[in-house]
């Protein structure tokens, strides 16, 4: 594995956003075919670490590459080339609000591939059977309740196929049998088609299911990193704060001497 | 020294939406030429922009050319110029009312509502959601809505001028009682190609700085629902003045 070019690599890592280093110095590197979770309590900026990996946020300090490039050394264009690597579902769903579930879901088949008319609906249904929707393709996104705006969002990001998955809270507010059916999707992909993968979830059960290594952010940086088994036994008290889902420890000791200096 | 830290402050945000604009003009240019061409796109912003438009326009051509000949009736009468009625309507039609006050009205329905669309998809991360499809927002969102105003805003005021010509016919014929044989030779007898043509310019200028500006002030709306309302205003009061502005340096240069 060592040997091997990480598909995503970020090297120190810097961005303060509203005065605040949000990430800060982080390091990360994921290879290829690997499944990483992301974990660490809300508002340590999961989030931004996600779209620092697909070049939606740009780092103030430190470098992101994919396949070995640099992001932010490349052309717009080179670097819209790149992103084209990546499915990625968005926590709030982040649907086109304009188009139909249909037309959504065909969005990145129609901008990326010269799939035809009726390749592309085979593969919009394919995906909307995959996370159970059927008979949504014509209705808006305002239309449809939460959990289903966010399993369309899913189904968006898987339909390409790419080669980078990026997941923020794809089970979040789902109910169990549907965050089970977001959870084996994940899987089977893996199974067949070996995507790199970035997950960010609060589920810790489904964390050790989709992931071959999971990865504790805390303070802007990554804190911990193992497999499952090894986390779940790790003695890091952060980790086991947050394992153990305590209110009391070092993930909610140490926001508070910070805010009283302010 | 509060009060000239508030200048300096807006001063300074001023030159940086400015500064924004014209890169943003740079960047939208770029993108114009780019493949892929998304012709059904720009089809649906021109429907948007101009077919959508025409009533507003309509009534607005109207109104100003009858206002325009039942005042310069008015004051002509006192010199006994009332036969000049027709080409000053003419004129100031087709020089710059129609091709202002159409804009006016148009970044008031269109103007406002690309920064209010393209505001909404900023805060529900739908602009992210189409960089992480590989897809630059610049070319599907920006140039399609720019391309329409600069092409159907000249066609909106050649039709406000026509109304508003015969808008003021119609109140100096009819209402007041000019002579319509000597009405109508007047009306055509001053008006060069040159009115008409700089005209059709502004138009088309006007409607670049209208969508563009719109669609700046929602591209870089921050801050949510409320962030949505202040681009939506902005984009009008922004809107409005720069056609104001460009208005004056255009006539100084076109003729």
């Amino acid at each position: 594995m060592e040997a091997l070019q990480p598909k995503i690599a970020l090297e120190g890592v810097r961005k303060v956003l509203g005065g605040r280093a949000v990430l800060d110095g982080l390091d990360l590197a994921v290879a290829p075919g690997e499944s990483v979770v992301l974990l660490g309590v809300s508002g340590t900026g999961k989030s931004v670490l996600l779209k620092h990996i697909i070049g939606l946020m740009r780092p103030d300090e430190g470098t992101v590459s994919i396949d070995g490039v640099d992001l932010w050394s490349v052309s717009d264009r080179q670097r819209n080339d790149l992103r084209a690597k990546f499915g990625m579902s968005f926590q709030e769903g982040a649907l086109f609000d304009s188009m139909t579930v249909y037309d959504n879901i065909a969005f990145p088949l129609r901008r990326r591939t010269k799939k035809t008319a009726q390749e592309v609906r085979a593969r919009v249904e394919e995906c909307l059977d995959i996370v159970h929707l059927s008979g949504v393709e014509g209705k808006k996104p305002a239309e449809l309740s939460g959990g289903m705006r966010r399993r369309v969002g899913f189904a968006r990001a898987i339909a390409l196929e790419p080669e980078i998955l990026l997941f923020d809270e794809p089970s979040t507010g789902l109910d169990p049998v549907m965050s089970g059916v977001i959870d084996s999707t994940i899987l089977e992909m893996r199974r067949r088609l070996q995507p790199t993968a970035v997950t960010i979830t609060h589920d810790m059960q489904s964390a050790a299911k989709i992931g071959d290594r999971l990865a504790m952010l805390h303070q802007g940086r990554i804190v911990e990193s193992a497999s499952p088994e090894e986390f779940l036994r790790s003695n890091n008290p952060i980790v086991r704060q947050f394992v153990e889902g305590r209110p009391e420890g070092p993930l909610t000791e140490e926001a508070e001497p910070r805010a009283a200096q302010e | 020294m509060r009060l000239f830290e508030r200048v300096g402050a807006a001063i300074l945000r001023t030159c940086e939406e400015i500064g924004q604009f014209f890169l943003l003009l740079g960047r939208t240019a770029s993108w114009a030429v780019r493949p892929p061409y998304d012709g059904g796109e720009l089809v649906r912003q021109m429907v948007r922009v101009g077919v959508d438009s025409i009533p507003v326009v309509f009534l607005t051509g109207l109104f100003t050319g009858m206002v325009i000949s039942l005042q310069t009736y008015t004051g002509f009468a006192r010199f006994h110029a009332e036969s000049f009625v027709g080409s000053v309507v003419a004129l100031s039609v087709t020089r710059e009312l129609a091709p202002v006050l159409a804009s006016l009205m148009v970044t008031g329905r269109v103007g406002s509502s690309m920064a209010a669309e393209l505001g909404s998809m900023r805060v529900t991360e739908q602009i992210d959601a189409l960089v992480a499809f590989a897809t630059e927002p610049v070319q599907y969102l920006i140039v399609p809505r720019v391309v329409a105003a600069i092409i159907m805003m000249p066609l909106l005021v050649l039709m406000a001028d026509a109304v508003g010509i015969g808008g003021g016919y119609l109140v100096a014929v009819n209402l007041l009682g000019a002579n319509p044989v000597t009405y109508v030779h007047n009306s055509f007898q001053f008006l060069e190609l040159n009115d008409l043509v700089s005209g059709v310019i502004k138009a088309s200028v006007f409607g670049l700085l209208l969508a563009l500006i719109g669609c700046q002030k929602g591209y870089f709306t921050v801050g949510g629902a409320e962030g949505v309302g202040i681009s939506t205003t902005k984009a009008v009061v922004a809107g409005s003045l720069a056609i104001l502005l460009a208005d004056f340096f255009l006539t100084k240069v076109l003729f």
